[in-house]
């Protein structure tokens, strides 16, 4: 019978076949924290682990608060890097030249392979299903009992299958697609399913955009999301692939979906999601003109080499009228962003560079916005107060729309930029 | 497991940043997360949960964030049980996990302050004041054991692995 990603990836791990439904109880090839690792820890101790199940297995980022604003926060930092060496874990991502977000660093580093399966506790585990791994947020606790013994159970679940056909018009980029899915089927469209993405629209994307697509697909309630893993895939892990033994595995043909949708990108315009909910979709044409008092260009979603490029490309010569705060995803892509001169047009147009990391996303530092505030972001999470104030709101959009509406003030369309008198530039 | 306590009744889509947000997280004071819990949802929610409490709510409780740390608040807030007529994933399974009981059914009769009862397990749950017999899709039997046990780290402490906890379970089962 013909099956699912989700059966396939689930199957390869339990090592027999498994079809919806069934509960197999699995190794995670490699399970991700972030600063929760602290707690994780916790945890572990106390259910009396001395030794974790194995330490290879385990990657630990530090993204969620870099540099520390608290002593709280550096306190939970010392924590960690004790418990790091004690338990020899050579996978760990400190504050330095190495570091950033923990899904750029997962897939940047070669870790996140095709059919391997990979367990976070960040509910974004779910980005690495842009490289064809089966991956999943759970909890600490969950997280503390497979650093104990190795494995978790899982549920296979059902799937549903979204064709991609076509090509982004100019203006138009993955997290314009995302969010029009997210408004068309619902913040709980996709829960407890794997989210397929097919299609040579698909096809076309790079990796990055593929990572914006799967990164958001939690944002509808998806255990995972997967694309299918193609020779972009394989170029990019030839010489950084941590594990060697991954295996490509994809969706059979006829296999069975609870929900299937196709988009053609040559229909979609820049879209927003309006504060509050991630699913409260409104096309550029119907939120232009919205006053803004913060924009954001950063994050798990949207940090990416190329996303700075777009933003970089509308800002260049032009000033921000808004406090614009800039954060590459990645150590990494920040040193490509200076060599490529991005940086330089950021500042010369009035924002201000963060380090790599989470901070402002996640309210945490970095860009906090007060009462009342309304911030246009490219991340993954409109949710009322999450960037600071409980009065204050989130606006999402692409680097584009974001970059664009930090020159104007106000949310604005980014083709009339790119289409316009100013020129698209290089693409 | 018998669960008794009054209703606090929310709507749909009560997120985990409304529940804990992300600013008190990192923090390694459980305590916080109980000062914080629902405190831009609700000021009136420590009140409500003095003498224990059911929360009730409308459609996909728990979205967003994979924060622990929002079921924990809750259950050290005093929340005996969340019945909602659907759950997030991440934080069904994270609720199980930390024992915290979630039962799915239709919310929608139910009233705030209305006393509720039900055994965790069983197939219904009743509203006394308005004399209602509600039902609800049973709790998987795995996750009822996990949640009788206390949660994943009282399974892990007990059993020391959870291939052995559901080895002894289907023992005691027969």
């Amino acid at each position: 019978m013909a099956k699912t990603f989700a059966e396939k990836a689930l199957g390869r791990a339990a090592g027999y076949e498994v079809q919806e439904g069934d509960i197999v109880t699995v190794y995670p090839d490699f399970c991700l924290s972030h600063e929760n690792a602290s707690s994780v820890a916790d945890t572990f101790h106390s259910i009396g682990q001395e030794k974790v199940y194995d330490p290879d297995r385990i990657v630990i980022v530090f993204d969620h608060t870099v540099p520390p604003p608290t002593g709280s926060y550096a306190n939970s930092h010392i924590k960690t890097r004790q418990f790091v060496k004690e338990q020899g874990i050579k996978h760990f991502y400190d504050m330095n030249c190495h570091g950033g977000i923990c899904h750029q660093i997962l897939c940047q580093e070669g870790y996140s392979a095709p059919g391997l399966l990979i367990v976070g506790s960040d509910s974004h585990t779910c980005t690495h299903g842009a490289v064809g791994a089966f991956a999943t947020g759970i909890g600490r606790s969950e997280m503390a009992a497979v650093w104990a013994t190795g494995k978790l159970w899982l549920r296979v679940p059902q799937s549903m299958k979204i064709t991609v056909n076509g090509e982004f018009k100019p203006g138009v980029a993955a997290k314009d697609l995302i969010l029009k899915i997210a408004g068309d089927i619902s913040s709980s469209g996709a829960d407890y399913l794997s989210m397929e993405f097919h299609g040579e629209g698909i096809s076309r994307m790079s990796i990055g955009e593929r990572m914006t697509l799967c990164n958001m697909a939690i944002e509808m309630g998806a255990k995972n999301a997967a694309c299918k893993p193609d020779e972009k895939v394989f170029a990019h892990l030839k010489d950084r692939a941590k594990k060697k033994d991954w295996e490509a595995v994809w969706a059979d043909e006829g296999a069975s979906y609870v929900k299937e949708l196709v988009y053609d990108l040559g229909d979609l315009i820049p879209a927003t999601a309006l504060p509050g909910r991630v699913d409260n979709y409104a096309p550029i044409t119907k939120s232009a003109g919205r006053k803004i008092d913060q924009a954001f260009i950063g994050t798990c979603t949207n940090g990416r080499l190329e996303d700075l490029r777009a933003a970089a490309e509308i800002l260049r010569g032009r000033n921000v009228v808004v406090r614009t705060i800039v954060q590459p995803a990645s150590v990494e892509i920040y040193q490509k962003a200076l060599k490529e001169g991005l940086i330089e047009t950021f500042i010369e147009s009035g924002c201000v560079v963060n380090h790599p990391g989470c901070g402002p996303c996640v309210g945490v530092c970095g860009g906090i916005i007060g009462d009342g505030e309304v911030c246009i972001s490219t991340a993954n999470r409109n949710f009322t107060g999450r960037m600071g104030s409980k009065t204050s709101e989130i606006i999402l959009a692409s680097p584009a729309t974001v970059a664009a509406s930090a020159v104007n003030g106000v949310v604005t369309d980014p083709r009339d930029f790119v289409n316009g008198s100013a020129g698209k530039g290089e693409a | 497991m018998q669960i008794s306590a009054k209703a606090i009744v929310y709507g749909d889509d009560i997120n985990t940043d409304l529940i804990i947000a992300g600013k008190y997280t990192k923090t390694l004071n459980t305590n916080d997360l109980v000062e914080h819990c629902m405190e831009d949802l609700d000021p009136d929610f420590h009140q409500k949960c003095a003498d224990g409490a059911i929360i009730v709510a409308g459609k996909y409780f728990g979205c967003g964030s994979s924060r622990e740390q929002a079921p924990i608040a809750l259950k050290n807030s005093g929340v005996k049980c969340v019945v909602a007529k659907s759950f997030s994933r991440i934080f069904y399974r994270s609720a199980i996990n930390i024992g915290l009981p979630l039962i799915e059914c239709n919310t929608e009769l139910i009233e705030d302050g209305d006393l509720l009862e039900c055994e965790l397990g069983g197939n219904i749950l009743k509203d006394i004041n308005r004399n209602l017999t509600l039902h609800i899709h049973p709790l998987p039997e795995l996750m009822r054991n996990i949640l009788e046990c206390g949660g994943m780290v009282e399974v892990m402490k007990r059993y020391g692995g959870f291939e052995e906890f559901i080895r002894e379970v289907k023992k005691r089962n027969g």
